[in-house]
């Protein structure tokens, strides 16, 4: 089971939710594709730490003695990471998308693919959860590739896999939730906070995916957020309040599921709507 | 021979453009003839690397010199390579920078700005 927490912006709530999920589950995964600021792992503190191999793109060098200049390569690169200077193709390492577009156009074949480094997957372990977190290098154009790599070595096992996405709507948060069961929509309870969750809830429509909302920070009174789901039918999973203490555990890279009980109990209840959900879901569309 | 200015029209009291890469118009003063011609620049609309793709062009419009407010590191290195002067502009129309060019007042430019995109942040 993949269950993708997402969110329209950075802040609501991503990490608390997937972090705490995860801590309570029987025997789960917790998977960060957060990949340009992971920050799950400073909850977990995971053990035995290991680092994978080094995720690499391929990108173009250039041959100046095959080369002529033509400059097919240059005008046909769509990310401007190609200058033609001095007749010979100039190349910036940090816009390159790694298409591979000027290897396959050169007609003098002076284009050849070497493998870059965009990043690394880290594996560790807390008591029960098994944690998968992956970090892009600096400056990298795209994390896209590393959140391949994460998702692609996730073992076929029983455990409650919980993937942390990026924040947005863009390419990194498709690639992150193209294999999830269930996506959960993690809202603020502020205009700004629904504008994001309508974009994040027009993505998990456009792929299909069943999805419903938990509505953080909860406070007394109007909560736009929740507006939004009833006007827009989604299920509501649960609500997290607006809490001092549980602000402050989490600050302080605490797990608050682990550190008081009444926090437990908020989660496991969660967990519990969660799961039933994607049991509705896998009913429905078997 | 040809000295580019990024402008903010395609007039003749044109002022310069605070940026280089996503300047609107880029002004080509052939000093040889005192003809100006206004040049679109395509690189403003780019998603990316519009630094880049605007010293490009002012490679292939065949200037020798570039006399801008600032510019990029990306957009520096290709000017650099080309082999063409940098010069600093002072205030904002681009008439006075061409005058200011040919009484030899500019001064070069060095302050290389990183970029927006923090790449290759190390």
């Amino acid at each position: 089971m993949k269950i993708a927490v997402l969110s329209g912006k950075g802040g609501t709530g991503k990490t608390l939710v997937s972090v705490n999920l995860a801590a309570v589950a029987e025997s789960s995964r917790y998977i960060d594709c957060d990949v340009e600021e992971p920050n799950g792992h400073l909850f977990f503190k995971p053990q035995e730490l290991q680092t994978h191999n080094e995720v690499t793109v391929m990108i173009p060098s250039f041959d100046a003695d095959k080369c002529n200049g033509c400059r097919i390569c240059t005008d046909f690169c769509k990310f401007n990471a190609l200058a033609l200077v001095n007749d010979k193709p100039l190349l910036f390492p940090q816009i390159c998308h790694s298409c591979g577009g000027c290897s396959l156009l050169c007609p003098e074949k002076a284009v050849t693919l070497h493998p870059k480094p965009i990043g690394v997957i880290q594996e560790g372990v807390y008591r029960q959860v098994h944690v998968l977190t992956g970090i892009q290098n600096p400056g990298e154009p795209s994390g896209v590739p590393i959140i391949q790599r994460l998702l692609s070595i996730i073992p076929a096992d029983n455990r409650i896999n919980f993937i942390d996405c990026p924040p947005g709507s863009a390419c990194v948060v498709i690639e992150s939730i193209r294999d999830a069961d269930y996506c959960i929509l993690v809202a603020e309870p502020t205009l700004f906070g629904v504008h994001n969750l309508s974009m994040v809830h027009q993505l998990v429509r456009v792929f299909n995916k069943p999805f419903g909302a938990i509505l953080n920070k909860n406070l007394d009174g109007e909560n736009p957020a929740e507006y939004y789901c009833m006007e827009q039918r989604i299920p509501v999973l649960g609500r997290i309040p607006f809490n001092i203490e549980l602000g402050r555990l989490n600050s302080d890279g605490q797990i608050a599921a682990h550190e008081k009980p009444e926090f437990h109990k908020l989660f496991t209840q969660l967990l519990n709507r969660v799961v039933q959900e994607v049991g509705h879901e896998t009913i429905i569309n078997p | 021979m040809k000295i580019a200015l990024p402008v903010e029209n395609n007039m003749a009291d044109s002022n310069i453009s605070p940026s280089f890469g996503r300047a609107p118009y880029f002004l080509i003063y052939d000093s040889d003839t005192d003809e100006s011609i206004y040049v679109n620049n395509t690189a403003a609309a780019s998603q990316g690397g519009a630094g880049i793709k605007a010293a490009q062009a002012v490679i292939d419009l065949g200037a020798q010199a570039l006399i801008t407010p600032r510019c990029g590191e990306n957009a520096a290195q290709v000017i650099k390579i080309a082999g063409i002067e940098m010069y600093k502009s002072q205030g904002l129309s681009a008439a006075a920078n061409i005058a200011a060019y040919k009484a030899n007042t500019l001064s070069p430019l060095d302050d290389i700005h990183p970029g927006f995109h923090n790449h290759g942040n190390k």
